[in-house]
């Protein structure tokens, strides 16, 4: 794991990003410099390209200008699959068709076949790192489940272990709670900041759960219309006025929706 | 019943392209279904046989004129539904209709009788040369092998390929591996089934195999079990009652399909089988 340490300290650099699609632009020159074993949130309204932020960092998305420095690496179009190997990506949900044949711990399996590599299949040490990753997402009882049969937080919480399972040093989770009940974003959220801690990861979460945020997070970042529009600690910065401005909303609507929110 | 049938070379080669048809095909059709583009299947069935018409027409070997075009089909069809700038179902829609019209054009611009040209239709299983087996148990050793091989990669590339790909597996390449291995069985198998009814011996069996399985690999299995099935069941009805083997081979596969539909366990799944709060942590 001593790979880990970049050269100037830092997990992920992003210098200066743009990406576009098309006319759209979703990335309009950002810059961030993640620490390792830091713990960022994100926050911003639909369409910020928070997602694309993500997408950048496992090399997933294409770059039209600016550079990513990924655990030391220079990404390019040539080297992402190497390094996406070291970096887990829970995606925004997808429905999965109830009657796919897989099982849940097969889901969860491949989250090591990049690290397998071709030609190889995975083994006994294979299938004890994922039963240990389904125990620790606790969902044991269901790894037999055809994983269509699942609800969206239980899939949310295979969708974790699939990346625990992958043994990364990145864990990026694009809004991993949305559509969950109260107690279960607030599970998902603790279990999310426990395997940050337990694994010594680092993390970029993307979320709109502005109430359990704080406990997790060593950082925030804002965006707005393809920017870091602003970032600090949640204390300070998860503030009904910069909320307000955030999502163009007059501050006592911020307020009144946060404190119903906080009711749910 | 008069078994001396299976004495006869011909018969005997029919039986062999019914087994190793029917597997390449049934195969492929997992992909058909669990990826849901049954259009593509039927868009790159097309090419083949306006490819082969083409053979015909300029009088060179039909078979290779199909995997010229079916092959092609695979090339633009994946990438250009990839990139996103047309529905892939439209441009998909643009190269079936493409490809139809090739095909009747071709046709048309053939003089003299047009038998073997319906034939290419038809397909005809009971006049399998060995040349045509030689070719189906290529693309089967081919099609199976691949699979065997890159088991891993292609299960996660089918159940959901941005995740595949978020692991580092190359799932892009796998996909269009994937359309190339669909040119090349349905090119394989058209002179045994014919260019219209190879689509239903690729999706029936597979989408049978669908209704009664959770394993995808059982599903590989259970597919290759019908596709050969049918091949067998309705090479014999097409010799035993006279008609075209193509049409007896796709029906019976289409009973096998209502047959699993029946009795598919699928069938009792219900969304609230989940508990109602969604979330149970032990
Ligand atoms: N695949 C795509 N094709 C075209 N435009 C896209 C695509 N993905 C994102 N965009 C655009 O980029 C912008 C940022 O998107 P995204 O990163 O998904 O935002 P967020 O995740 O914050 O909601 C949006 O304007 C969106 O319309
Ligand atoms: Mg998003």
């Amino acid at each position: 794991m001593s790979e880990v340490i970049n050269k100037n300290g830092y997990s992920i650099d992003i210098d200066n990003a743009v990406v576009s699609f098309r006319e759209d632009i979703a990335l309009r020159g950002v810059s961030l410099k993640v620490k390792h074993g830091e713990f960022i949130g994100v926050v911003g309204p639909n369409g910020a390209g928070k997602t694309t932020l993500l997408t950048i960092v496992n090399g997933m998305g294409k770059l039209l200008h600016g550079r990513v420095v990924v655990l030391g690496q220079n990404l390019t179009s040539g080297n992402g699959h190497s390094l996406r190997k070291k970096v887990g990506y829970v995606a925004q949900v997808e429905t999965i068709d109830p009657r796919m044949p897989m099982i849940v711990r097969e889901v969860a399996m491949i989250g090591r076949y990049g690290r397998l590599g071709l030609f190889r299949r995975p083994g006994k040490t294979d299938w004890e790192i994922v039963d240990k990753a389904l125990e620790l997402v606790g969902m044991t009882h269901l790894a037999k489940r055809p994983i269509g049969h699942l609800s969206g937080g239980e899939q949310q919480r295979v969708a974790i272990a699939r990346c625990l399972a992958q043994e990364p040093e990145i864990f990026l989770l694009d809004e991993p709670t949305a559509s969950l009940d109260w107690k279960a974003k607030t599970d998902i959220m603790e279990l999310v900041k426990r395997i940050h801690d337990l694994r010594n990861l680092t993390t970029l979460f993307v979320t709109h759960d502005l109430s359990a945020l704080p406990i997790a997070c060593d950082r925030v970042v804002l965006m707005k219309d393809g920017l870091i529009w602003n970032e600090g600690p949640p204390r300070g910065l998860l503030t009904d006025e910069i909320l307000s401005q955030l999502y163009d909303l007059p501050v006592s609507v911020v307020e009144k929706r946060r404190s119903e929110a906080a009711l749910v | 019943m008069d078994l001396s049938i299976f004495t006869y070379p011909f018969m005997q080669n029919a039986i062999l392209s019914a087994f190793l048809g029917g597997i390449a095909c049934s195969v492929i059709g997992v992909f058909v279904v669990l990826l849901h583009m049954p259009f593509i299947g039927v868009c790159m069935s097309h090419a083949a046989f306006a490819g082969a018409l083409l053979g015909l027409w300029l009088g060179f070997n039909p078979l290779i004129g199909a995997f010229i075009f079916s092959l092609g089909a695979a090339a633009v069809v994946g990438p250009l539904a990839d990139r996103g700038d047309l529905n892939p179902e439209t441009s998909v829609g643009v190269i079936f209709s493409l490809m139809l019209g090739l095909a009747f054009l071709f046709m048309g611009l053939m003089s003299g009788p047009k038998s073997a040209a319906l034939e290419l239709l038809w397909g005809s299983i009971l006049t399998n040369t060995r040349g045509d087996i030689v070719v189906l148990a290529v693309v089967a050793v081919l099609v199976v092998g691949i699979i065997f091989v890159f088991y891993k990669e292609i299960q996660a590339t089918v159940f959901q390929r941005d995740m595949a790909r978020a692991v580092g597996i190359p799932a892009t390449i796998m996909l269009y591996s994937i359309l190339f291995l669909m040119g090349a069985t349905i090119t394989a198998s058209f002179s045994s089934i014919g260019g219209l009814l190879i689509f239903s011996l690729i999706l029936n069996p597979a989408a049978a195999a669908y209704q009664l399985t959770y394993s995808m690999k059982k599903m590989f299995i259970l597919a290759a079990v019908f596709g050969v099935l049918s091949g067998w069941i309705g090479l014999l009805i097409s010799y035993f009652f006279n008609i075209p083997s193509g049409a007896t081979i796709v029906v019976t596969s289409s009973v096998i399909f209502l047959l699993a539909v029946v009795f598919s366990p699928k069938r009792k799944v219900k969304r609230w089988e989940k508990k109602p709060l969604g979330e149970n942590t032990p």
